[in-house]
C-alpha cells in the first residue's frame, strides 16, 4: 500500500485566496507571472478580467476572487497570475499569492463528496491534507468553462 | 533511391494535369473540331499514363491507356466528338481524381477498376465500324521495338560508348571465366517520359534483380538527379541470357529501345588503354559521324537547360513555413512601432534616419511576405465551369458561365475559405436565378442563361461578383415567407425597403424554394455564405431586379493578418477600428444629435446616420468627471453601403496593427474582432465594425 501510493505522488502549485489555500496540478501550469496591465474585454462574464500580452500571445485572465464570489481586494506585492494551459486553451488566473509546490499522494486527497452533499461545484476535484493544512484542489478544466452568456 | 520521394511530385503534377484536362475537356465540348485542344488532351492523357505507370499505379495507367485509345481514334478522325463521348471522358476524369485522392490518402490507388468506364470507352471505339484495328493498337505497345544488338548502335547512342577501366574489365573477365555473361545494355526512354529518374529507378531495380551492375553511364547519382537526356548505358554481369533482359526491360512502360551487346573477356592491356571488344574499332571509324551527333545533342541540351531554368524559378513551400515567416514579420512590425513610440531617447538625426529606413524595410518585407502568400483566385475558379456544366445538365438548363479576373490575387487563407461560399452562390444562380428555357423564351430572353463570375481588386479589397440574367429575386415572395415564418408582422412588412427584405435571405433556415431539390430548398445556404464571408472580415451585398437578374457582390480583404487601424480612446480603454471601414471623422456639437424613435442620429450631407455610443455598447466604466463636452468626435464607418457614427472620446492616430485572435476561450464575442499588441506592450481590442454598425 505504502509503495504503490508513493509512486502516485503528484505535485500541486499551492496559492492563497483570502484565508484559504488552493492547489492546481503542476502539469497544467505554464508560468507564474507578476501582475501586468490587463485590457478589459466587453461582453464577458465579470470574472473575466480581460486579456494580457504574454510575450506576444494574447491570454485571457480570470479573476478567481470574483469567480468564487469573494470580496474584491486591490492588488498587492504578492499578487500573481498563474498561466495555465489545458489542451489548446491558455488562461491566467489572478491569485493573492503563490505559496509553494506541495507533494500529495492519492491517500492525502479526500473526495469532497465524502463529507458534504451540498457541494454542487464541480470545479473542486478534492481536498488535500498535509501537515495539518487543508488545500482545495481545483479542476481547472471545469473551472475555465464559461457559461454561455457571451 | 526511394519511391516515396517521387510520390509528392507525382501527386502535385497529376493534380495540375487533371486540372488542365478538365479545362481542355470543357473547351472540347464547346469546339469539337479544335484539334489543338484535342492534341492537348491527348498529351495530358499520355503524360498521365506514363506517370502512373512509372509510379506503379497500374489501374490508373490502364484507364488512361484506354482513354488514349479513344483520343487517338478521335485524332485520326475515326470517331467524332459527341456529347456521350465527352461525358465518358469526364467520367474518366472523375475516376482519375478518385485514384489521385486515394493515392493522397493511402499512397495506393485503391481497388476500384472502373470497368464500366473502360467498357464505355471501348464501346465508343467499337461503335464506330471499320477502323477499330488502328485504334486498338495501343501506341505504347508499338513503341518499344527490340533492336538487334549491333555494334553500330553505339554511334547513335552516345552513352553506349562505354570505356571500361582496368578494374571493371577485370570483373568482366572473372565473370566470363565463371560462365556468366557480360552485357552492355543501352536503354532509351521515350521522349515524353516525365519522371525520368523514377523510370530509371524501376529499370535499375529490374536489372539488379537479374544481374550485378558494374558500371553506369551517366553515373547513378546523375541519373537520380535527372542529369541525362533520354538514354543511359549500364554494364552488367549476369547468369541470364540477353533475351531475358530484352523481354523484362521492354515490359516497362516508356522504354523506347533496349540495345544489348555481349562483352567478351579481354586481356587487360598493360598500356592501360581501354578495350572492350568490337566497340573500339567502331569508335575510330565513326568518329566523324559521332561528332556531328554530339553537336546536335549539345544543342538539344542547351534548349533543355534553358527550359529548366524557367521552371526552376518556382519553389513549392509548405504553408506552415510561410505562416511562421508571417508571424516573425508581425513581431518585427510590433517592435518597430514600439521603437517609434519610445520616449526619453535622445532622438538624434542618425537615430531618426535609421528608424525611417527600418520603417521602409519592414514595410517592404511585409509586402514581400504578403505577395508570397498571394494566390490567384483562378485556383478556386477553375473547378466552377465543370460544376456549372454538371448542374445545368441535371436541371436541363442551358447555361453559359463567363469568368473574368481569374488572375486577381488573394491571401492564401482567404482563398482556402471562399470556395464553398462561391459554390453556394453559383448553385443558387443556376437553380433559382436562371429560369427554365420555355420561360426564358416567353419573356424574350435568349434561351441560354448567362452567369458571370467576376473578380477584381478595389483598393484594399477584392470584389467577387456572381451575377445572372435570370428572373431576379421575388421580393414579394420573400416578404410572404418572412411573415409566414413569423419573422415580421404584416404591418411591418409593408414598411420594409427592398434591401431589408433581401436581408431575410441571409437568415438561417430561410428558403423560398417551394420544393426541396438536391440543390436547394433546405434553407441552408445564404446564411452560411454570409457567416463565412463575415468571418473573413468581408461582406455580401445583393442587387436584384425582377425579371432582369441578380448580382451578389462579395467584398473580401486582401489580407487577414496585418491591417492599418485607427486607434481611439473610449473612457480609459484603447480600441482599434480597421481603417478600411472608416469613411471619415467629424466633430459635432451635442446639439447636432437628433432622435428618430429613440435612436440617436445625425445628419451628414443630408444622410441620416445613426450614432452609436461605443462606451455604452462596450460597457466601458464611466469616468467620474463626466463634463458635458462641447465637441464630440464621431468616426463615420461604413458597412457595405450603410454608414454609422461611432462616438469616441479621443483619437490617438493611425497605426499598423497585427491582428491576433482572442483565443478559443473568448472567441465569438460579438463586436470584438480580435486583439492587437501595441507598441507599449499593452493589448488593444479591435472593434468588429460589421456587428457594431
Amino acid at each position: 500500500m505504502e509503495l504503490s501510493s508513493n509512486t502516485d505522488v503528484r505535485q500541486y502549485v499551492v496559492f492563497k485566496l483570502g484565508q484559504d489555500e488552493y492547489g492546481v496540478d503542476i502539469q497544467k501550469v505554464t508560468t507564474i507571472e507578476q501582475v501586468k496591465p490587463i485590457a478589459r474585454v466587453p461582453r464577458t462574464p465579470d470574472y473575466i478580467k480581460g486579456v494580457l500580452n504574454l510575450r506576444g500571445d494574447i491570454i485571457p485572465i480570470m479573476d478567481l476572487r470574483k469567480r468564487f464570489n469573494l470580496p474584491v481586494e486591490p492588488d498587492t506585492e504578492d499578487t500573481r497570475i498563474i498561466i495555465i494551459k489545458i489542451e489548446e486553451i491558455s488562461i491566467g488566473i489572478i491569485v493573492d499569492s503563490v505559496a509553494e509546490v506541495m507533494n500529495l499522494t492519492e491517500a492525502d486527497i479526500e473526495n469532497v463528496t465524502n463529507f458534504t452533499t451540498e457541494f454542487s461545484l464541480d470545479y473542486i476535484m478534492g481536498v488535500g491534507k498535509a501537515d495539518g493544512r487543508i488545500v482545495t484542489l481545483l479542476n481547472m478544466e471545469k473551472l475555465i468553462k464559461l457559461e454561455d452568456n457571451l | 533511391m526511394d519511391m516515396t520521394q517521387y510520390l509528392e511530385i507525382f501527386i502535385d503534377e497529376t493534380k495540375e494535369h487533371l486540372q488542365g484536362l478538365n479545362q481542355s475537356l470543357l473547351q472540347l465540348e464547346q469546339n469539337p473540331d479544335d484539334t489543338t485542344v484535342l492534341n492537348e488532351i491527348f498529351r495530358v492523357a499520355h503524360t498521365l499514363k506514363g506517370m502512373a505507370g512509372t509510379m506503379g499505379f497500374t489501374k490508373m495507367a490502364r484507364l488512361t491507356h484506354d482513354m488514349e485509345n479513344v483520343l487517338h481514334a478521335l485524332r485520326n478522325n475515326e470517331i467524332s466528338v459527341t456529347t456521350k463521348l465527352v461525358d465518358v471522358l469526364f467520367k474518366c476524369l472523375d475516376a482519375l481524381e478518385n485514384y489521385l485522392n486515394s493515392i493522397v490518402n493511402t499512397s495506393g490507388e485503391g481497388d476500384e477498376e472502373y470497368k464500366d468506364i473502360i467498357q464505355d470507352l471501348n464501346d465508343v471505339l467499337h461503335g464506330n465500324t471499320g477502323n477499330t484495328d488502328a485504334a486498338e493498337a495501343p501506341p505504347d505497345k508499338a513503341a518499344p521495338v527490340v533492336q538487334a544488338a549491333l555494334p553500330k548502335e553505339e554511334s547513335i547512342y552516345p552513352t553506349a560508348n562505354v570505356q571500361l577501366d582496368q578494374y571493371e574489365q577485370n570483373v568482366i573477365n572473372k565473370a566470363v571465366e565463371m560462365g556468366m555473361n557480360a552485357f552492355r545494355i543501352t536503354v532509351v526512354l521515350s521522349k515524353g517520359c516525365v519522371l525520368k529518374s523514377a523510370r530509371s529507378f524501376i529499370i535499375f531495380q529490374t536489372l539488379e534483380r537479374y544481374s550485378d551492375i558494374i558500371k553506369s553511364i551517366p553515373k547513378v547519382e546523375d541519373i537520380e538527379d535527372e542529369k541525362f537526356d533520354f538514354e543511359f548505358t549500364v554494364v552488367a554481369v549476369s547468369k541470364e541470357s540477353s533475351e531475358l533482359f530484352i523481354k523484362e526491360l521492354n515490359s516497362i512502360a516508356e522504354v523506347e529501345k533496349v540495345v544489348i551487346s555481349s562483352l567478351s573477356a579481354c586481356p587487360i592491356d598493360t598500356s592501360g588503354e581501354n578495350n572492350n571488344g568490337t566497340s573500339a574499332e567502331v569508335n575510330a571509324v565513326e568518329t566523324a559521324a559521332e561528332e556531328e551527333l554530339l553537336e546536335e545533342k549539345d544543342e538539344q541540351k542547351t534548349v533543355a537547360a534553358s527550359k529548366k531554368a524557367v521552371t526552376g524559378k518556382t519553389v513549392r513551400v509548405d504553408i506552415n513555413r510561410l505562416d511562421v515567416l508571417m508571424n516573425l514579420v508581425s513581431e518585427l512590425i510590433i517592435q518597430k512601432t514600439r521603437l517609434e513610440g519610445m520616449d526619453g531617447v535622445d532622438r538624434s538625426q542618425t537615430f531618426n534616419e535609421s528608424l525611417e529606413s527600418l520603417e521602409r524595410i519592414t514595410t517592404d518585407l511585409h509586402d514581400a511576405v504578403m505577395k508570397v502568400r498571394m494566390v490567384p483566385v483562378e485556383t478556386v475558379f477553375n473547378r466552377f465551369p465543370r460544376m456549372v456544366r454538371d448542374i445545368s445538365k441535371d436541371l436541363g438548363k442551358e447555361i453559359v458561365l463567363n469568368m473574368s479576373g481569374e488572375e486577381t490575387e488573394l491571401d492564401r487563407t482567404v482563398i482556402d475559405e471562399i470556395g464553398d461560399p462561391l459554390i453556394h452562390m453559383l448553385r443558387n444562380s443556376v437553380d433559382h436565378g436562371i429560369e427554365p428555357a420555355d420561360k426564358r423564351k416567353a419573356s424574350g430572353k435568349p434561351v441560354a442563361g448567362h452567369i458571370n463570375l467576376k473578380a477584381y481588386q478595389d483598393g484594399n479589397n477584392v470584389i467577387i461578383e456572381v451575377s445572372d440574367d435570370g428572373q431576379g429575386i421575388d421580393t414579394e415572395n420573400v416578404k410572404k415567407k418572412a411573415i409566414e415564418k413569423g419573422l415580421i408582422s404584416k404591418e411591418m412588412a409593408n414598411n420594409l425597403s427592398q434591401k431589408d427584405i433581401i436581408d431575410f435571405l441571409f437568415k438561417p433556415s430561410f428558403s423560398t424554394a417551394n420544393k426541396i431539390t438536391n440543390l436547394s430548398g433546405r434553407g441552408v445556404g445564404l446564411d452560411v455564405v454570409k457567416t463565412k464571408i463575415e468571418s473573413l472580415n468581408g461582406s455580401v451585398e445583393v442587387e436584384t431586379e425582377k425579371g432582369k437578374g441578380s448580382r451578389f457582390i462579395i467584398r473580401l480583404p486582401l489580407t487577414l493578418a496585418i491591417i492599418q487601424a485607427l486607434l481611439v480612446l473610449i473612457g480609459n480603454e484603447k480600441y482599434a477600428i480597421p481603417i478600411s471601414s472608416v469613411s471619415q471623422i467629424i466633430n459635432i456639437s451635442p446639439e447636432d444629435i437628433k432622435f428618430v424613435q429613440k435612436q440617436e442620429v445625425i445628419l451628414l450631407r443630408n444622410m441620416v446616420v445613426p450614432i452609436i455610443r461605443l462606451d455604452k455598447v462596450l460597457g466601458v466604466p464611466a469616468e467620474k468627471s463626466q463634463e458635458k463636452q462641447k465637441q464630440l468626435t464621431v468616426v463615420i464607418v461604413k458597412k457595405g453601403e450603410k454608414l454609422s457614427g461611432f462616438l469616441v472620446d479621443v483619437l490617438i492616430g493611425q497605426q499598423e496593427i497585427v491582428i491576433k485572435s482572442l483565443g478559443k476561450l473568448l472567441q465569438g464575442i460579438r463586436c470584438i474582432a480580435g486583439a492587437t499588441i501595441l507598441g507599449d506592450g499593452n493589448v488593444a481590442l479591435i472593434l468588429d465594425v460589421n456587428s457594431l454598425a
